[in-house]
Order: C-alpha cells, then structure tokens, then sequence
C-alpha cells in the first residue's frame, strides 16, 4: 500500500505536467482546430530561455515570470507571423507548418545549447528533502506542482469565465462569425489565445526540467503523453485536459509498476495504448463534447 | 430627410466572384427601408457588404461619414449592428453572456447593466431564460436574443437579415411588433432584408427590389405593394 501512495504522488506529479501541455495543445485546438505539434519544443525552448537567465545569476522567482512573458509574447508572435497566413489553408499545410516549428526550435536549441544534459535548479525555497508522513515520502517539489497547476486553473477559469477578455476569447473560439458581428477583434483573440497556450507550455517544460534535465529533446516524450492526456480528457475541454494528464500520470506510473514487462522503457507504449482506447470507446474523450451535426 | 445611411455604386464580391454589381441604397434617419428579391439576389451580401464583411466597392456614407475601409469593429461601435441571418446565437453561452457579447464593443457597465434589464423588458422570455444556454431555445426565441444582442450595441442602424426565417406566423407578428416599437420609440433606423415581401412592404416606408446584384425597381413601400407588376414579378402572390 505504501508503495501504491507512492506511486500515486509521483504519477500525479508527473500527470500535472503532462496536464500542463495538454492545456496548451487544447487551448489551440479549441479556438483554431490546429493540433500544434511544436508545441513541446516551444516549451522546450522557452525553458533553455528560463536556463539562461538563472545561469546569468537571476533569481528563479525573477527568471520564470519573465520566460512566461516571453513565451507568451513568442506564442502570440508566431500565429501572427506563421499561423494566420495559413489559417484557412488544407489542415495537412497547417500540420506542416507546426511540424515545422517542432524542427525548427529542436534544431535552434540545438545549435544555441548543444545537446549536453543542463542540470535545472529547484524553485528557490522548495527543498530537496523528502517530509515523512508515516511511512510515506512526499517530495516537496512534487507539491509544489500540484499547488502551481491549481493556482494556474484558478487564474484560467477567472480569466475564461469572469472577465469580459475571456468571454471575447471563448466567443471568438466558438462562433468566429458571430463574433465578429458583435465586434470582437477575431484574429487578435485567437493570437492572445496562442499566446496563452505558448506561456502554459513554458510552465509544463520549466516544471518538468528538474525532474529530467533540460536537454532539446526532452519535452518529445511529455508531448505524446500530452497526447495522450487531451485525448483522454478530451480535446475541446481545458479542464478535461489537466484531469486526463493526471489520470494518464498515474496509469503510466502504476502501469510501469505492476505490469510486468512494462517496466520503464515501455511506458510510451501506455499512452499510445490510452490514445486507442479512448479513440474506440469515447471518441470526445471524458469531457468532450461529442459532436453532432445536424443532416 | 437626412440620410443616415447612404451607399453609391456598391460592389461586392466573394474572393473573385462579384455578387453586387453597383447598386444605389439610402435609409433615412429613423427610418424602416426593405431590401426585396429572390434567392441569390445579393440581399445578405449586400448587408455584409455595408458591414465590411466581405470585398467592397463604393461609397459608402453612414451618418455623413465616408465609412469606406472601416472595420466591422468600427462599425459596430459607430452604432451599426446586424442581425445575421440564421441568428448567429453563441449556441454554448447562457442567454446573459449572448447579451454581454452584444455589448462587447461598450466600456460603461452600468450603463450595460441598465441595457439588459431594457431587453428583458422587450422580451420577457429572455429573462426568463437567462441563466439557460441559448442554443437550447427555440427559434423565436433565439430571434429575439439576436434582436435583443443588436440592441446591447445601442445601435442607430440595424441591418436586418431574414428575421421572419422559420419562424410561426405569431411570433413573425410579435417580432416586427416589437421591431416597430424599437423604431418608433428609440429612433433606430433598420435596414430590412425579407422574403416576407407582404410583411416588410408593410412596415417600411421604403423598398428596392434587388435582381441577380442590381437594383430591379424602387420606390415608397406603399407604391411597390400597390403595383400589379411587383406583384406579379417579385413578390409571387
């Protein structure tokens, strides 16, 4: 049982990061119908940025604030630029140009930051020792995690759901025609909506480089659990995708376990196993809303 | 009468393909102007065409104002504000949140606060429903949160697309009741696109009947409904 907990505290921790991308791969796809695939390697990117400057000597609580806002400025920047002149392109043009972006900051980060492993830093005032309860070791940085997503989802749903931004950004997601027709600047919002998914994603790859130092392909993996997690949760739902990341956290971590010949190395084989699963049974996935046409 | 709305050699086309080949249209201040014709006459282009939705030439004048190269947002605060064809309700938001979006071109709360008990007031079954989803209402009364969404805008001109389209000949009635209310007590111009040829001749003072783009025939309300022509050859009846 002991062991089971365990597991349990470091798959959610793990899941959250996953929720995180997942987040972000879902605030895209909701407002734009766009899976972006270079969404990981923006994160992975942005957490090289975030490396930099605490290597330059500022401080983590200093350092991350100012990534985000560049990840979110780089975000919205890129749909600007690359996205909306294809927005209404074939969906197979709009794949490329994401694949693009994944080739383009893993090679980027590449050539700026060579491929040798960076140690990444805990959060300043998160201590490495583990607090016994009973017999069971909670990691400090693995709450930390959980509290930074929950604190997030409280900010997106005051943002989404209380302010009239968020109303503009979910109308414009939803009904780009009749937005319009009110006034609401579409284009812009579904920019700031990139942008807020870029910031999201930068969270995800700084939470996750402690854990798994930071190197450019690191987030790959994160971004097939990520999947996996939207998949599960379901791809127009935001909070579906941090409960998916979660329980998809979890079924690798327990899965890894007490599935034989799962072990680690084949703990990829878990999310793509989730993705079919969920695909065959529930297509909208647990939050999703299926979607009916009327013929 | 001053012209509140007044659009010269109007052309419009979607990507390569013209649908408004120059057309003459004035509504006067305060006034009700029908927009006739069949099927494919460039009625809803022509709304959208004024509202900068689609590929536009012309000139185009709203309140004295050459409104050429603003943007359907500008117009929208500039008091100009339509009511689409097919509704364009947000099917996921509640009834309120459809009104706050109506008014999502204002910055005085209070002043939008005021506005929505005012739309309740023309349409009680909308404060009935307000905390409902909007998508789950019937038709007429989606109509008449689009009508209601207009209104958040506060609007000098509606642009009217189809507002009878499916809907009950009783609540068609209640509906342009209330659209003359509107009119009468608060001074809003309506440009009104209609198949209801019979119903828009009726509460406007004036109409054109569009043919293939172009402009077929115009002239005071009465006179066109009056014609044995018109009758025979747009209206069908």
């Amino acid at each position: 049982m002991t062991e089971f907990i365990q597991l349990v505290l470091a798959g959610t921790a793990n899941g959250c990061i996953y929720g995180l991308l997942a987040l972000a791969l879902v605030l895209i796809y909701r407002s734009t119908h766009i899976i972006n695939f270079g969404q990981g390697e923006m994160a992975m990117f942005s957490t090289y940025i975030c490396w930099s400057f605490l290597n330059a000597g500022m401080g983590y609580w200093v350092a991350v604030p100012l990534t985000l806002i560049l990840a979110f400025a780089a975000g919205l920047a890129v749909q600007r630029i690359l996205i909306r002149p294809v927005q209404s392109a074939p969906e197979l043009t709009i794949v490329i140009v994401t694949l693009g972006l994944y080739l383009f900051f893993n090679s980027l980060a590449l050539w700026i930051y060579s491929g040798v492993p960076k140690p990444f830093p805990l959060p300043t005032g998160v201590r490495q020792a583990s607090w016994q309860v009973g017999d069971i070791f909670i990691v400090p940085y693995h709450l930390f995690i959980f509290v930074v997503l929950i604190v997030l989802m409280l900010a997106l749903y005051v943002l989404f759901q209380r302010t009239k931004l968020g109303l503009g950004l979910r109308a414009a997601a939803a009904q780009p025609v009749s937005s319009r027709l009110v006034g609401i600047n579409v284009g812009w919002m579904l920019a700031l909506g990139w942008g807020i998914a870029a910031a999201a994603g930068a969270l995800a790859g700084i939470l996750s480089a402690p854990i798994v130092q930071l190197e450019p392909n690191f987030m790959a993996t994160v971004l097939i659990f990520s999947f996996a997690s939207a998949t599960l949760g379901g791809f127009d739902s935001p909070p579906g995708a941090v409960v998916g990341g979660i329980a998809l956290g979890n079924i690798v971590a327990l899965g890894g376990r007490y599935i034989e010949f799962i072990g680690t190395q084949l703990d990829i084989v878990l999310a793509l196993v989730v993705i079919v699963a969920v695909l065959l049974v529930r297509p909208a996935g647990l939050f999703g809303r299926q979607a009916v046409q009327r013929v | 009468m001053t012209a509140i709305l007044e659009a010269k050699n109007l052309r419009a086309a979607y990507g390569d393909r013209p649908v408004i080949f120059g057309i003459d249209i004035s509504v006067p201040q305060g006034g009700i102007v029908a927009l006739l014709g069949a099927n494919g006459a460039g009625k809803t282009t022509t709304l959208r065409a004024l509202l900068a939705q689609t590929r536009t030439w012309g000139e185009i004048t709203y309140q004295g104002q050459r409104i050429n190269g603003a943007s359907t947002q500008d117009l929208v605060r500039m008091g100009m504000v339509m009511v689409p064809e097919g509704r364009g309700t947000f099917v996921d938001f509640t009834v309120e949140e459809n009104l706050r979006l109506g008014a999502y071109s204002r910055r005085d709360s209070d002043g939008i606060r005021k506005d929505i008990a005012r739309v309740y007031e023309y349409f009680p079954v909308l404060g009935q429903r307000r905390n409902q989803r909007a998508g789950s209402m019937s038709g007429g009364e989606q109509q008449m949160l689009a009508i209601g969404r207009a209104l958040m805008a506060r609007p000098k001109l509606l642009l009217l697309d189809e507002p009878s389209l499916g809907l009950a000949p009783l609540i068609v009635q209640e509906i342009f009741q209330i659209l003359t209310t509107i009119n009468r007590e608060e001074g809003v111009s309506m440009l009104l696109v209609e198949q209801d040829a019979v119903r828009a001749l009726k509460v406007a003072s004036y109409a054109y009947l569009l043919e293939t783009g172009r402009v077929a025939m115009e002239g005071p309300a009465a006179q066109l409904a009056g014609s044995e022509d018109v009758r025979r050859a747009y209206l069908g009846y």
